[in-house]
């Protein structure tokens, strides 16, 4: 058995969410700059020199890359063996956030009641998904997520006659519709298979994969390769202005499911691609 | 790219002048309002009140900043989704508004409106917020402090970029993007 104070989760949770608001990933910011180089739209490639110069700038004078510095949505893989001591693990989580998005002067964009909508202040309460793993470390994976492009995922429960074209058919219509709305170019994130919340969830996961990656099975990652492609063939282009990059990246998780079912979501992820993780 | 130099307060002129894909880089007041905003004001102009800023011939930015460190005038800002704002954007345009500024698709009722009142839609790009709040010279809470990154504020602004979406002879800049760069049916 492993010990862990709380306390240290509050402070690893602090660290990651101001990195994950000010430094954008490396292999995004590759991304913009080589789609520089294939993009067809001369307004395309001035979108991508800003947003990569944005990237430069936030980092370098310790901006958010967004002003939308998201829902803290938080993962932890927590092992078996360990023990966590000092309080709360939940509020131990929602206090690093609060120290982080004050530090960072970072936004508070989470009202505490759908309806009633008044602001909560300090960014909290976060989305907490944990997962028991075997052995006595923990991970923390922090993905603050934008409403912009949150907005514009979706899910649908396929009749499994659908096959492959269906799914196509589906994400392709996803992406078309919304448009600049998601601030492309967009991370795309597909989940098959499970149940209609687990579905959701592996969309959200295939967010975190590293851009340029590709599924470890040669069906999907074929598929992840004609998605982006169709993708930037819709014309969207980088803000919706018109052009040849409108995904940098489409990540496809999948999961058993019912006989009776094919569920697809989409999780649309923003250029602001934020995701950073520790190992405890 | 060439862009076309606009100020604030915009005249009939200049906006008549501008064409959906232009580029253009806009100085002087802007009004930050999004959705919290959006309503008290509305509910204000229902009751019969007046808003707290003239926004006779002024430009509304659909944006919720980042707090400003200290030292600077704002933190990051970039454009909301303007769909959000349609519910509320017909009583608006009543005020004289001559441009909005956001990012994304309006409802087409929302396009037809605006090309009516002689509102141009412009498109910031979404995301860009440390590089666009180097546009910002000065930032003041003019209306709702309470709401927090919801509030009002009053931006004075130096070659903000953005491109024309939708102008006043009904071009689309979303539509005929796609139309051009498109390779789908």
């Amino acid at each position: 058995m492993r010990e862990i104070q709380v306390s240290k989760i509050t402070e690893c949770v602090q660290e990651l969410s101001l990195e994950a608001g000010i430094r954008l990933g490396e292999d995004i910011v590759h991304r913009l700059e080589k789609a520089q180089e294939t993009e067809a739209s001369p307004q395309g490639r001035e979108v991508l020199r800003k947003l990569a110069e944005n990237a430069r700038i936030a980092q370098s004078e310790s901006l958010p890359i967004c002003q939308d510095t998201g829902f803290a949505v938080v993962f932890m893989e927590i092992g078996q063996d360990v023990h966590f001591t000092g309080g709360d693990l939940r509020e131990a989580v929602n206090e690093g956030i609060r120290r982080g998005y004050r530090k960072g002067y970072f936004r508070n964009s989470i009202v505490g009641d759908p309806l009633d909508r008044k602001n909560t202040d300090d960014n909290t309460p976060c989305v907490l998904y944990t997962d028991i793993v075997a052995g006595d470390r923990v991970k923390i994976c922090f993905a603050p997520k934008g409403g912009g492009s949150e907005n514009t995922s979706t899910i649908r429960m396929l009749p499994p006659s659908s096959g492959i074209q269906g799914v196509k058919a589906f994400v392709l219509e996803q992406v078309q519709s919304v448009g600049a709305n998601a601030c492309p170019p967009v991370i795309v994130g597909v989940g098959i298979g499970g149940t209609f919340e687990q579905c959701a969830l592996l969309a959200k996961k295939a967010l975190f994969r590293t851009a340029g990656s590709r599924h470890p099975n040669a069906l999907y990652a074929r598929l992840e390769q004609e998605l982006l492609e169709a993708i930037n063939r819709l014309g969207i282009g980088p803000a919706g202005f018109g052009g040849s990059t409108t995904a940098l990246g489409v990540f496809i998780e999948v999961y058993p499911c019912h006989i009776a079912s094919l569920p697809v979501a989409v999780n649309m992820q923003c250029h602001a691609a934020r995701h950073k993780e520790t190992i405890i | 790219m060439n862009s076309i130099e606009i100020h604030t307060p915009l005249t009939d002129a200049s906006v008549e002048a501008l064409h959906s894909g232009d580029a253009v880089l806009i100085s002087g007041i802007l009004y930050t309002a999004r959705d919290a905003a959006h309503k008290r004001m509305v509910e204000t102009l229902d009751r019969g009140g007046a808003l707290p800023m003239d926004l006779n011939g002024q430009v509304l930015f659909y944006a919720g900043p980042t707090p400003a460190k200290p030292g600077r005038p704002i933190g990051s800002i970039g454009p909301t989704t303007s769909g959000r704002m349609d519910a509320y954007t017909p009583r608006l345009l009543e005020l004289g508004l001559k441009g909005v500024i956001g990012k994304g698709i309006r409802s087409e009722e929302i396009r037809k409106a605006m090309l009516s009142k002689r509102v141009v839609y412009f498109g910031a790009i979404g995301g860009a917020a440390a590089l666009l709040a180097q546009t910002v010279r000065k930032a003041d809470v003019v209306a709702y402090a309470h709401l927090g990154p919801e509030a009002v504020y009053r931006l004075e602004v130096y070659h903000f970029p953005a491109l024309v979406v939708y102008d006043l002879h009904g071009g689309n800049l979303y539509r005929e993007a796609m139309a051009k760069y498109g390779q789908l049916v």
